[in-house]
Order: structure tokens, then sequence, then C-alpha cells
């Protein structure tokens, strides 16, 4: 019998409040996260502004030592898996955790310690002879994100594949999508998946303003990451985490858990093209998007959303459009098509699971969340991107894609749990 | 379900360049361990390392590459290069979105980010490079190999510190056996500067003078940079279209070891267990395992107790060539993979250097001073990562002619 592959459990850590409760909010209310960077002074950047999470970490729950030695991303991730495991109602124990994995997407991993351990040894960037005696005794923690991964096994008791996935942009699709195909080959019946990123340091920054990937629309925040609009100038970087309970279908519907959705389908393909750039045609990612539609069994005209990769940059827009229309013909104009991040910034890495996130929310309370700031519709996009203000609509199926750095184009198929209201 | 075989193997080694110079090296049992010269290491208490000598970027890749590519990424890309010709597999003739890359890497290019973060820190950020994005992320190596060899299809990256290049090697298996005509694997690391040593050091596992796993004196690694990359297909295509195969990633098991104190026991012994039921695999038909080999005292014993648990005491022969190349993180596992395929074509084991004194309690029977010839058509390579990863994979020397077909229809490596 075909394994097949539910989401059970949810946990969030957005801009605009933590918890899964409150992402749901930020994003149907067509509210924006994005503001000027408070993490550090970002006076000698482009790009100033960025979606950042009022994350306390006592308030969330961390220790105080937990708090001292992870890296903020691990803190962000951490976080998120205890809010998805008691959302799940799945007991972990000795009997289950030889069958219980982790798969964890992170596009720039523990940056935020490296950079600042760096600082330190360096004598603020003096030292080529780095001093070691000057390192955190968890200094190597930083230096390999794997890190992260053992932090969620060990916290949720699992013994079973565990692993980063860091395929930049695209890392929290394809974590997601990984653990899935775990679950279907039969190598274990419960994942934790998720992604988590916190790149809001100034090596990041900085990266991104060298190639003026990010919007310096600094003198207006709140309305600075405009996805399908004609005056869009690039994306504002975000941070967060998001952690899903992957259960084998029938065993999550035998101990009578709550299904938000099933991963029903997932392909990634590269587009051999460009470290940063991106064709215009969308070859690539609509071949991912055929590609993961056929594992699903499902056609273009089932879906009844597109959570889109959005990221307010000119070519990813033209590219995504391209590629919505060749893998979804004509039904990509009638299918709805949004862009979360428009709300809570771009967290690299970790928005690809927080899309899903969203995605499989949107079934559930069959909302379609909208594009903020989209004022002034590109002329040149013809797609119906949902400006402004969310939407009811009942629907049965919905798609979430994603485009990152490296060339990496991923989507995935989420089906509503049969026997519900569709 | 079908067999995936490798076709073309790549390797950057402290020991050699490309797979003849690597494999002679290793049988002669020459060490690639040396003062580091990357930078001065005179500060620090690891100044030895396998470093790779002889690589100049500009003989290997076209000159727009080397100012955007860390030396990890030079050596993926040389690596992928050499696997592919050595296939002999004409690329244009396997539709593009049929051909994927999945590679690990361990800590992303770091030299390269180091370089940035003085730039950003001592200078100004202006000053960082407009290739930082996308030459210090861990995804980089999948990415400048896709672009290279025009590989649109399936792309993926693990992480999982020194087990994650036989993960990445075991996801490309799933990718081939999926139906996708040929994966470019393995991994490569590289962090010979100075933020990188430093950051091995707050680890706690180097060692100062030799690496030694599995001796009474066993006191840390030394680390060293490069790695493997190889060329996976479908055995009965590369059989039909005439292509040499190296053999058969034949089995694969990964887990994660319990937190620390928590006194449930170590996963490594179920790892290797998984790998051998994955190829079908008795304990008696591994001819030769390549153990992980961490160097430190309790690691080491841990790692004896669950070959002996699987293999019986003295039941089998250990080897580690990696003494000769230092710990190569993501690099280790796919170079460790390259030895035992070789190992089982020529029937010898390479040696373990460094180690004479085996504690008996160990029950190893462990490969030293000179290769050792051996029998068998499979081997068994560990690969651990740091915090608790551990991975284990089964490599079957081809199958004569007309075997592979009948070992499937019998069911055995279902």
């Amino acid at each position: 019998m075909t394994r097949r592959v539910a989401i059970t459990g949810i946990g969030v850590v957005a801009p605009g409040g933590i918890g899964t409760k409150q992402f749901w909010q930020t994003i149907t209310a067509g509210r924006t996260a994005t503001r000027t960077i408070s993490l550090f002074d970002p006076a000698p950047f482009r790009s100033r502004i960025a979606a950042e999470c009022d994350f306390d970490a006592a308030e969330q729950g961390l220790s105080p030592e937990d708090a001292r030695r992870l890296d903020r991303a691990a803190q962000f991730a951490l976080v998120a898996l205890r809010e998805a495991v008691a959302d799940s109602g799945l007991e972990t124990g000795p009997d289950t955790a030889h069958r219980t994995g982790v798969s964890l997407g992170s596009a720039v991993g523990c940056t935020e310690r490296l950079e600042r351990e760096y600082v330190a040894m360096s004598g603020g960037g003096e030292e080529w002879l780095v001093d070691h005696t000057a390192a955190g005794p968890h200094l190597y923690d930083h230096f390999v994100p794997s890190s992260m991964a053992a932090e969620l096994a060990w916290e949720a008791g699992a013994e079973g594949p565990c692993t980063v996935v860091s395929a930049g942009c695209t890392s929290g699709l394809d974590s997601v999508g990984h653990a899935a195909d775990l679950i279907r080959e039969g190598t274990a019946d419960v994942m934790i998946a998720g992604a988590t990123d916190a790149p809001i340091s100034p090596i990041t920054v900085a990266c991104f303003d060298a190639i003026r990937a990010t919007s310096p629309r600094n003198d207006d925040p709140a309305t600075a990451l405009r996805p399908f609009d004609r005056t869009r100038n690039g994306f504002v970087l975000g941070e967060g985490a998001a952690v899903l309970v992957l259960e084998e279908l029938s065993a999550a519907r035998a101990r009578g858990a709550h299904v938000y959705a099933e991963v029903a389908g997932y392909a990634s393909r590269g587009n051999a093209y460009h470290m940063t750039g991106l064709r215009t045609d969308g070859r690539e990612l609509a071949a991912a998007v055929g590609a993961a539609l056929d594992q699903a069994r499902l056609a273009p005209d089932d879906l009844g959303y597109v959570n889109a990769h959005g990221t307010a940059t000119r070519q990813n827009d033209v590219h995504e459009t391209a590629a919505l229309k060749r893998g979804l013909g004509a039904h990509a104009h009638r299918v709805p098509v949004s862009s979360i991040k428009s709300m809570i910034g771009h967290s690299l890495g970790a928005i690809g699971t927080i899309e899903i996130a969203a995605t499989a929310l949107a079934l559930e309370h069959g909302v379609i969340p909208p594009t903020a700031n989209l004022t002034d519709p590109d002329p040149e996009l013809d797609l119906d991107y949902v400006p402004l203000v969310a939407r009811e609509r009942r629907m049965s199926a919905a798609l979430t894609v994603g485009s990152g750095f490296g060339g990496f184009q991923s989507a995935m198929a989420l089906r509503r749990p049969e026997g519900r209201a569709a | 379900m079908t067999a995936v075989v490798v076709t073309g193997i790549g390797v950057v080694a402290p020991t050699g360049l490309g797979l003849d110079a690597y494999w002679a090296a290793t049988l002669r049992g020459d060490d690639g361990i040396r003062r580091v010269t990357a930078f001065d290491p005179g500060r620090y208490p690891t100044q030895r390392a396998g470093e790779v000598t002889g690589f100049e970027p500009g003989e290997h890749l076209p000159g727009r590459l080397i100012p955007q590519t860390d030396r990890m990424t030079q050596f993926a890309l040389a690596a992928s290069d050499w696997a592919v010709a050595d296939s002999g597999v004409d690329l244009d003739s396997v539709p593009e979105l049929e051909r994927g890359v999945v590679t690990a890497g361990a800590s992303g290019g770091f030299g390269f980010g180091q370089r940035e973060l003085q730039n950003l820190w001592g200078e100004s950020p202006k000053k960082v490079s407009a290739y930082m994005s996308f030459a210090w992320f861990y995804a980089v190596n999948t990415g400048q190999i896709s672009i290279r060899h025009g590989m649109s299809g399936p792309a993926g990256v693990l992480v999982a510190e020194q087990a994650g290049g036989l993960d990445a090697l075991a996801h490309a298996r799933r990718q081939v056996r999926a139906g996708r005509r040929l994966m470019i694997s393995g991994g490569m690391d590289c962090s010979l500067c100075p933020y990188g040593m430093a950051a091995q050091l707050a680890g706690g596992r180097l060692g100062t003078e030799a690496y030694r796993p599995f001796d009474s004196r066993a006191a840390g690694h030394l680390p060293g940079e490069g790695g493997a990359i190889l060329v996976l297909e479908d055995a009965e295509r590369a059989r039909a279209e005439g292509r040499r195969s190296y053999g058969e990633i034949a089995g694969f098991g990964a887990t994660f070891d319990p937190r620390p104190g928590s006194g449930r026991p170590p996963a490594l012994r179920r790892a290797v267990e998984q790998a051998l039921a994955d190829a079908g695999t008795r304990p008696e038909d591994i001819a030769v395992v390549f153990a992980d080999g961490a160097g430190v005292p309790e690691l080491d014993a841990a790692e004896a107790t669950a070959l002996t648990e699987v293999f019986g005491d003295r039941g089998v022969a250990v080897t580690v060539p990696k003494t000769a190349t230092g710990r190569l993180y993501s690099g280790a596992g796919p170079l460790d993979v390259v030895a035992a395929l070789l190992s089982l074509r020529d029937q010898v084991a390479p040696p373990t250097l460094n180690v004479d004194r085996v504690p008996d309690a160990y029950g190893l029977d462990l490969v030293v001073g000179r290769p050792r010839p051996v029998s068998g058509s499979a081997a068994l390579v560990l690969a651990r990562g740091f915090h608790g990863f551990n991975s284990a994979m089964v490599v079957r020397a081809p199958a004569p002619a007309g075997a592979v077909a009948a070992r499937f229809a019998g069911g055995a490596a279902a």
C-alpha cells in the first residue's frame, strides 16, 4: 500500500507575532511586519530595513543556558518545534524514537553567532590570524549548522535519520520534501520537518547590498516589499522558523490526529543557469511544478491557491509568472496567487516551511492570504495576485513554490485530508 | 528495485589529485599530513593538517569562476569534471531535467567567508564581494556543479558534518531509483583558514601531533581538505551503454544518537544493521570496513563496540585510510566509498597510518602497516558527524554480466 504523508502539527516563529495563531492573523489581515532594522545599527548599509521577530527567549520558554549557547536561528527552531509537537498531540518515546527523524532547512545556518564570534576573535576585523583563545565554548556548534538539527532531534527524542537541508532559499521546501520522501519510502514513520534562519546581521545585509537584491526603500519600510508591483525594487530580509510534524497518514488517522493537509507531491530542479540569475521562461520551476503535481496525482485545475515565491525582484516576478503559466497552463490565469513575503519578509531558507504552513492553513480555513503592498500592478504581469485583501475560498488542493540562489527551484502540492468539507 | 552504480569518480585529496594518484598513494601508505602552509599556523595548538598540494585553480577552471568561488568549490568543480570524464558519459545525450546534483558540505565556503567578514568589519560594507551572497553558503557546490554541467534535474544539499557525504550519495541513489538518468554526487570541504582552524579547535576534537584512531595514544584528529565527487547511474542503462561500473551503492542506513546523558544506547550499530539489511547483505559478506575512526578514545571505543556487536570479535578487516588525509568532513564519506570500491576491485585493503597499539579490548582487526589482501564482494563505509549523526553505506563490486538482473529477480536486495 502506498504510504502517504500528513501534516499533523504546525509551529511558527515569524515577524508580526510568535506562534501559529499570531502568524495566521498577521498574514490574513494583510499586516506588514517590515521595519527599520533594530537588531544592529544599520546606518552604513544600503538596505536598512527588515522584518524582525519580536523574540524574547525567556518569554518563549527557553532556559538562560539555551539562550546563551544557541544561535538565534536555533532558538527559533526550538520554539517552533515545541509548538508543533504540542499541536500534533504526538507522544514520542523510546518505542518510536528509531522511526522518528529530523529534516531541518537553513540557508545560512548560525551566521549570527559566527559573525559575532568572528568580531571578538579578530579584534573587529583587524586580525587575519584570529585569536582562538577568544572563542566562545559553542563556536563549533555555529561552525557546523547540523548542530541545529541535532538540537531538534534531542528535544523530540528522534533517533532516526537526521539532517540539515541547505539549498539556499528553497531549503524550507526541500527539507519538508526530503522528510516526506523518507516517510513515503518507509525509512521513517514520523519526521520533524522545518526550517529556520536568522540572517538579519551585518554580513548578510552586506551580501545582499553588494548585489542590490534588497530594497533600499528605507523611508517607507512598512510598504517596502512589493511583489508583482510596478514599483518593486527588491526584497526585504526576514527571519523566523516553522516546524511541522509529519506522520504517515494512516497512522495519524489511527491515533485520531488532526490532519491539516497531506504533503501530496514535491519536486526540486536546478536551473543550471546562474548562481543568482533566473531565466525568464521559468522552465525549471515549471518542471518542478509539473513533477510535484504528477506525484500528487493532481491536475492544475485541482489547485485552489498558489503560494508564490514572490520576492519583489523584477527577475523573480517575471520568472515565476512565466513558470506558473508554463506549469499550470490556462489554470494559471484562474487560480489566486499570493506572496506572504510582502508582509513577513524573505527569511531565506526558513520561508519555504513558513509558506508551507501558510498554505496548509489556507486549506484548513478556506482563506487565501493576500499580497500586501500591491497597489500599482505591473502591467506586464497578468495573473491574479490577490492584492491587499484576503479572500475566502474553499479548496481541495494548493501549491507552494520557491526559487533560490544556486538555481534551486522547488514546488510542493498539499491536499486537504479526505472526508472533510472541500 | 533498480541497482545504482558508480560510473565516474573525481578525487581531490591531500594524498593525490585524481583517482589514480590518490589510490596509488593510499596503497603505498603515503602520508598527506604536513605543517599548514595556507596561513601561518604558529599561534594555534594544531599546526598540521591534510592540505591539498599542487592544485592550481587556473589549470582546472575558467578564469571567471576563480574570484567567485571558495577553494572547496574549486575542488568540487574540478572533481566533477574528472568524474564526468571518467564515466565516459556524453552528458548531452541525457536530457537536462534527467540529470541532477546532490552534494554535502559541513561548513560552507569558510575561507571565502572569513575574507569577506574581514572586508566588512576591517573596512566597510562596500568592500564586501558581490560573490559573497553565494560563495560561502552551504548550497554553493550543488549550484555551481549544476551550472557547469547543465544539470537541471533534482538538486539537493545535505549537511550533517562528517556524516553528510554518505547521506548525499544515498539521496542521489534515491533519485536514480526514482527514474532520473544520472546524478553527480559527493562531498567536498575545506576549512583550512585561520577562523576555520579556530572553530575546529573550539570543537575540542583536534589533536596536535598525529591522527591515531583506535590507538591507545589516540588524542584527537587532524583536519584535512578535499573529498570526492561521483557519477551515479542505473546499472542496466550504464551497462547497455557500455560504461564501466566501479560497483553498486547497495545499502544505506542513517541514525542519530540520543542526547548525551540520556542513558539510551548509541545508534551507530543500528545504522550498520540498516545498511546491511538495505543491501541484502550479511555481515560475513563484508570484506572490509572503512571505519569512521574519530581518534577520540570514547568515540573509538563506541565504534569498536558497534563493529564487534555486528561482526564479532576481530570478525572483519577494519581500516582507516583517512589517517593519511585528515578528517575531510563531508568529503570523507564519499572518499572512503571510492577507496572501498577500489579495494573490492583490487581485492586489497589500504592501511591505517600512525596506529600500532590497538587495545585488545576493542576487538578490532585493524589493517595497519601495509595493504592487506581481502576477498569478497562488499564493503562497509561508516561516517559519523559531530553531535551524533551516524551514516553507514554498503558498496558492492560490479556484478558479472547477467547477475544484476538475476539478483533483483530473486528479490534479495528489494
